[in-house]
This record gives structure tokens, sequence and C-alpha cells, in this order.
């Protein structure tokens, strides 16, 4: 099979604290912050949008595969908020990238799956032997409504991988998806906004998918959630994840070095992949890690992936997720994130 | 912008390539038929490292039109590892935080859009860089 | 080549002005230029105009403003370079009068800046476009950034910057012809609302319409037309790297300082030979480092010679006696011919509360974008 040589996550650095959104909207900071299990989450600069998120996460990949960037032979984008409606991402991030023109190139959209759904497309041109290497990268820089809950979690950030056959960082045992058409989470052409389901969104959406293809990957690899030191799964705010990690049988110790939705916020096509790159920062080798994504839609993807003994030697290359979590970071109030986000009407 | 004018671009702003002079050694950024300090024809590929320092930088408060959400923002002369110069501006910092010798990365940003319709335009912006961070 | 003499003037008030048109300025300027001459006729027509096809969607301005000026068949030009087009219209026209080409030119410019056009944009089209305006700077971004370069490499402080626009405002306020009358304090300076830092609003030159235009002639038939001709003594011109990031050093005008070498030594004259000079204070910061280009103060001096009165009336080089850019205003293509006007009058010794005893020699320098091109001439009291 083939695997992750490479991998790289970017955050950006700007933050609003969700008392902050909470303070604007006249609800209770504290109930919010228990309720959701979000203390702060990420903001685009003005100058930020899934292709700069993805050119930076991609640089970092590719320093950790230590390749020649013309080798990669197809580059695949999943993302909610491409910045064109039409032109793709992906042809901007190669070309920052330097993959030069002997490439396959696609975007790809499924609501938060979309990351996933890239890197399991990438991850299959390199095993049919169609191509050396492939990269496969999930960013966003969703919006949430005002007063909306989405609100206190959509974030911006996104995590690259790059895959191959040889020099694994990271192996990959199995991969699997659960798909049904369930309309929990939606945007129609046109809209600025997202809309979903309230309730609607939990059981029937987000837990059945995850839970559905994290226990029929289990049983594909005859793994039981103790087999594994690592487990991350799609972050749609604090709780879920947690709960889906409960129901299924982990513990809080292998959930906790990928839940990252704290402080990061749910960066949608970013979120599981990004989850995976914190973990990959630490892991040992041998570890074995499973990662479920979901996207509303709705769909989960799960891989099984273990660590090699490469990964250690790789990962010092570029900077780690936590570094960019808790690193140097700018709080925004109310006003100004309304103002990067763009909620605010102008003239033309 | 039209499209034609933005794609050429596209090598220098995407990539950092710049030229060296394969006479008196100089590097052009972007790059040029002619070297300025010799005339000499041909100049080599180089890439540009995605980092460098402060030259000179001021904070722009009255901002052209296509700006005006970003303002105040720092701009600042930056000069690369390999003695090019070129102007950015300089994102994700206290603007007054910025001066001669700053240590900055080199980060690819959105520049501008054409309004609502037009085409989205790329490049790089500076970032300070501190010891102990991403 | 011939000797050549500037034998009439003329130029419209710079400001806001509402009623005329680009057309209207120009011939307002011409026309008086003609009269002050009591000349009917013309050989050739330069005019220097930065942008009028950006600022009112007129080009071919040459041919227009000749048919206006009811000079229909004379050869007429427009010349550009950026804020120096009005000088180089100038040197465009010596150059022609001195070759024995023609006899009777008129030198002049014209810019029409407030018919709504989107000004910064327009004035940054003098910058590097890919390079620089790409990414977001303005025109007095980059002077900010020389400032800057300068203060650091020079120690120049705020105060010194200040000094320059309280100077400009004090011979304006003498100049009927000014667009701001009033003086001003270093206090309202510095507290004025900042621009692109360290420039603030009363740093920098403002937004006007104007016009301005100088006739021409030999030398040798200068008297069929004035009593008080003023030689041409020198005219040099030089063009620096664009991009400030091409520049060895930010705060160093070389196109000036080249182009002031090469009108010393036509004149067969030094900086110490000056004695009065209209410079190209687009910004106050420019005015400072020109001076150094122009070797008035030694590199890095000027600010301390500014506020040592050095260059106020009545110190050892009076500059900018008109008000500059900064309290008379810059409409951009007849900034450079109204300099040449300033130094006429002083040399006729008409400049009446601003005049400068005894100015015998008079230079103007005019200057391009953040200094790619400059325009130097050497005038003299014949």
């Amino acid at each position: 099979m083939a695997g992750i040589v490479g991998y790289g996550a970017f955050i950006p650095r700007n933050r609003i604290k969700s008392e902050e959104i909470a303070r604007q909207w006249g609800k209770d900071p504290t109930a919010i912050r228990r309720g959701l299990l979000l203390e702060e989450k990420s903001v685009p600069g003005i100058d930020e949008d899934t292709i700069t998120i993805s050119v930076e996460a991609g640089r970092y990949a590719l320093e950790r595969a230590g390749i020649d960037p013309r080798l990669v032979g197809a580059l695949y984008i999943g993302s909610e908020s491409h910045p064109y409606a039409v032109k793709p991402s992906g042809t901007v991030v190669a070309e920052a990238l330097g993959l030069g023109t002997d490439l396959h190139v696609a975007d790809f959209e499924f609501a938060c799956k979309a990351g996933t759904e890239a890197m399991f497309v990438a991850l299959n041109v390199v095993e049919s032997g169609r191509a050396k290497f492939a990269m496969g990268i999930g960013a966003d820089t969703s919006q949430g409504a005002p007063n909306d809950a989405l609100e206190f979690s959509a974030s911006a950030g996104g995590a690259a991988y790059v895959f191959g056959k040889d020099h694994l960082l990271v192996d990959v045992v199995e991969t699997y998806s659960y798909t049904t058409d369930t309309p929990d989470f939606w945007r129609r052409e046109g809209e600025f906004y997202p809309r979903h389901g309230g309730r609607f969104t939990g059981e029937p959406a987000y837990f059945k998918h995850v839970t559905s293809a994290t226990r029929a990957i289990l049983e594909k690899t005859g793994l039981k959630p103790g087999d594994f030191r690592y487990a991350v799964f799609h972050m749609p705010n604090g709780k879920f994840p947690l709960a889906a990690g409960k129901e299924l049988g982990f513990r809080k110790e292998q959930l906790e070095t990928g839940w990252i939705v704290n402080t990061m916020g749910n960066t949608y096509s970013g979120s599981s992949p990004t989850g995976l790159a914190a973990v990959l920062d630490v892991a040992a080798p041998d570890d074995l890690i499973l990662i479920t994504s979901f996207g509303s839609g709705a769909g989960s993807d799960s891989f099984v992936l273990r660590a090699t003994a490469l990964l250690p030697e790789r990962r010092g290359r570029a900077p780690t997720v936590r570094s960019m979590l808790d690193g140097r970071r700018h709080y925004l109030t109310y006003g100004e994130y309304a103002k990067y986000r763009e909620k605010i009407i102008v003239n033309d | 912008m039209p499209s034609p004018r933005y794609w050429r671009e596209i090598p220098a702003r995407f990539r950092l390539e710049a030229g060296r002079c394969p006479s008196c050694g100089k590097v052009v950024y972007p790059t040029r038929t002619l070297c300025p300090d010799c005339r000499t024809e041909g100049l080599e590929p180089v890439t540009l490292s995605r980092r460098g320092r402060v030259v000179t930088s001021t904070v722009i408060h009255v901002a052209p039109t296509e700006f005006q959400m970003e303002a105040p923002y720092a701009m600042a002369l930056i000069e690369t590892p390999e003695g090019a110069r070129l102007m950015v501006q300089v994102a994700d910092c206290d603007p007054g935080e910025i001066g001669p010798g700053t240590e900055v990365a080199l980060e690819f940003r959105r520049i501008r859009r054409e309004g609502h319709g037009g085409i989205l335009c790329y490049g790089h912006k500076a970032v300070p860089v501190r010891p102990g961070t991403a | 080549m011939r000797e050549v003499a500037i034998v009439g003037a003329g130029m419209t008030p710079f400001g806001e002005l509402w009623e005329s048109s680009l057309r209207d300025l120009f011939v307002d300027a011409a026309l008086a230029a003609l009269r002050d001459a009591g000349a009917d006729r013309l050989d050739g027509i330069y005019v220097g105009n930065m942008s009028g096809g950006q600022f009112v969607g007129q080009e071919h301005v040459g041919p227009l403003m000749a048919d206006h000026l009811g000079m229909r068949g004379v050869p007429s030009t427009r010349v550009e370079s950026a804020c120096a087009s009005g000088g180089a219209a100038l040197r465009a026209a010596f150059f022609e009068v001195a070759s024995g080409a023609s006899d009777l030119v008129l030198a002049s410019g014209v810019e029409k800046m407030n018919d709504g056009a989107d000004v910064t944009a327009v004035l940054a089209s003098a910058a590097d476009q890919e390079g620089e305006v790409y990414h977001g700077v303005t025109f007095p971004g980059l002077y900010a950034l020389i400032a800057r370069a300068h203060m650091a490499t020079h120690g120049t402080t705020l105060e010194d910057l200040a000094a320059v626009s309280v100077k400009n405002h004090a011979h304006g306020a003498l100049n009927p012809k000014a667009q701001f009358r009033q003086k001003v304090t270093v206090e309202q300076v510095m507290g004025s609302s900042m621009v692109a830092d360290p420039l603030r609003l009363l740093h920098c030159s403002p937004v006007s319409d104007g016009a301005a235009a100088v006739l021409l002639c030999p030398l040798s038939r200068a008297r069929e037309f004035t009593e008080r001709p003023v030689k041409i003594r020198a005219s040099g011109m030089a063009t620096s790297a664009m991009a400030l990031a091409d520049r060895k050093d930010p705060a160093w005008l070389d196109a000036v300082n080249l182009a002031a070498t090469r009108a010393y030594e036509m004149a067969r004259l030094g900086p110490q030979d000056i004695h009065v000079a209209e410079v190209h204070d687009c910004f106050a910061i420019a005015e400072l480092c020109v001076l150094e280009a122009l070797c008035f103060t030694e590199r890095g001096r000027a600010g301390e010679a500014t506020r040592a009165g050095v260059t106020s009336l009545g110190g050892r080089i009076p500059i900018n006696t008109s008000g500059g850019l900064k309290s008379k205003g810059h409409p951009v293509g007849a900034t450079g011919i109204a300099q040449a006007i300033e130094i006429v009058e002083q040399l006729r010794g008409e400049a009446g509360e601003r005049q400068v005893k005894g100015a015998a020699v008079g230079l103007t320098q005019n200057m391009g974008g953040s200094g790619a091109s400059s325009v130097v001439h050497i005038l003299e009291r014949v």
C-alpha cells in the first residue's frame, strides 16, 4: 500500500474568543463555552483564503517529504470555501508550489469531508501507479452566519498530505467510506452563509456516519479501539468528537492529542486532517492511528494509519500544529472579525 | 487587472523566480532581459529564499480603494539572502513593530481582488519571524 | 547651439478651479504668457501633462491645446515624465530653440486633477506598477519609505520634516497665486492626520488644478519681446531605477544628483553660485533629499539646515519662495513650468514680498514619481 511521505498544516494567526462573539449577541459566554467546549477560533486575514492556506500547508508537507515538487503527479484540494465558484484552487496552489505542468489537478467539495476525500483520491492515484507522488489538501475559511451557533465554531485552516510508495512516514493500513444522502447542512449557489437543520445535524448526521464508518473499518481490519494509540474525529465543535469517541469505546487519552478544536475552531475540510497532523507531530513509530472525517450531505471517510520509524526523523523540518495554536496570535474584537469576514456591507 | 498582465507575472510573484547575471553576479528580481548593472543578456534563473530582512518600512494609513479594508498596513522593502530587494506588505504584525533589520518570512497571500467579479491576484507578504513560533 | 531666453510668462492660480476645464486652464496660462511677451505667433508648443487620459479621459493633448489657443497648424506635443512633465517640456522647448530649428516656442504645463478621478490611483501610475503598486503602496507611501530610510541613516527628525512645511507655507502666504495662503505651525503639521507613517497630511502637497506657460526665443531676439529677458543657462536631465527596491540607497535621489551635475557642468557653475531655487517638495522629505542631491547641503544635513533657516527667505539659499508644491499647489504637469516662472520673477526683480535681493542666478529642479526622473534648469538674469 502507498502511504504518507509528507504532511503539513497551516493555521492563520488571528483569533477571536467565544466570549467576544457571545458578548456581541447578548449570549452567556460561560454557557457557550460549556455547551460547545470552544474557547476561541482562528480567523483568516483579509488576505487569506483556502488557496493561501493550502500553499503554506503544502510547502510544509513538501519540506517533510524532501522530494522534488515536480515529481508530484496530482494535486487535489478539498474545501467548501474555494475562492472561485468556477476556476480551480488547485492550479493556483500547483503554480505556487512549483509542481510543474505534468500534473492532474481537481478541486473537491463535500462539506467538511472534502479534505479526507482529496487525501483518499491522492492515495489511490499513487497506489494505482498513475503517479509517483500525489498531494491531497483539506482547507477552509468557512463562514458562520451572524448570531448563529456556527459563528462560534466556523474557522480557518488546513492540512496537506503527500502520498507515495517509498520512505513512508505513515503507512495507510486501510480505508473505508460511508455515504448516505442526508441534508443536514448545505449552502445554495449564491448564498453567502450555509444553513443547517439544527439538532438534525447530530444523531442522524454526524454520529450516524462517524460511528458507522469507524465500526466498519474496525471490522474490516479486525482491530479494536484499544489497539489504537490515537483517534481523530471530525470536530464541528468540542463536544461531538468526544461523545463519538466515547460511544465507539475510545478513551480520552486517545482523543486528546487530535482534539484541537477548542482553540482552533472547526476548520471544516481542514478539521480532521489538521487533527491528524497534530497527532503525527508526536506519534511514535508503530503507533496505530484512526481518523474518521464527516462531511454534511453526508458521509465519512475513515483511515487506519501506522506511524513508521521515519516519522520522528522528518517531522522536525516544519512547524508543529501546537506551535501554531499556542504560538504568536492576535485577538480580534467582533468588529475587526466582522470586517475580516466581510460581514459588513460596503459600497463597491 | 487584466488577466494577461497578471498571468505573466506568476513565476515571479508565486515562486519568487529571479535572475542572476552570469557576468557580474547581480541578482535581479523580477528577472529582466538585461542586467541593470552591466547590460549583459541571458540572466540565469534563480529562486529567492522565502525570507529576508527589512531595509525600510512605512505604515499606509490612506490606502488605495482596493486596500481600504486592510488599512492601516505596513509596507516594507525586504532584502533576501540572495541580495535581491522587493517591496511587500507586512502582515500579521503590529505595524509599529516593523523597522530596519526586522527578520521576516515571506508567506503566500491574496494581494488583491478585482471587485466582486474580477480575478483574484496572489503573491507574497512578509511576516515577522520570532524565535520559537511558527 | 544658440543661447535661449524666456521672454514671457503666465500662469493660472493653483487650486480647486471648478469653473475651468483642462483646456480652459491651458488657454488662460498660455494667453497670459503670450501677452506678457507681446507675441502673437508660435513656431512650436510643448505641453507638459502627466495624464490628461487618466484624469479627464483626454489624450492627444498637444493638438487640442494648439487648437484652443488659436494656433491650429503649429506643431504641438505633449511631454510626459510624471511630475517632471513640465520640466521635461521646458527642456524640449529649450533644445528646439537652441538648435536653431525654431524661434518662438511655448513651454507649458497643465493638469486638471479635480474632475472626479481616483487621484491616488492616477498618481500611483508614476511608480512601478508590477513591483510596487500591485502590492498596495501609494505615492505618499513611497516617500514615507524614503523618509524612514533617511531618518534611520542620517538621524533626520519629524521636526525637520515639519520645518519644511512651515517654511513653504510662510513663503506661500506671500504668493497671490498659491493654493494655500495661510501659515502653519510645527504643532499643526505634527498634529495633522497620518497618511503614510511618518508623513502626515501637512507634509504632503495637495491635489490641484492649474497651468503655467513660458515663451522661449533665441537670446538674440529677446529684446523684441521684453526689457527683462531671463537666459536659460543650462538644462540637465537624468533617470534612475524606477522601483525603490532597485536603488542602492532609498534615501538618495541619484537622478536629481546626476541631472544637477549635468546642469552645473553645462552652466560652468556650482551649487554655491545659485541664489534662489525652486525644488520639488511633493512631500516634505523630498525637499530634504533634493537639497542634498543638489549639493546645497551635505548629505544628511538638509534637515538641520532647514531648521536653521538656511533655506528660508533671508537665508543663505532661499528654497521655494513660491511656497513650493506644498503651499503653492501641485497640478502635476504644470509644476515644472511654474517653478521656472517663480525663478523668472525673482531674476526680473518682480517677486514683490518674496523677492530675494540681488538674485541673478536661479535653479529649478523638477522630479517624477519617487525620483526616477529629474530635470534641472539653471536660469540667469541677462
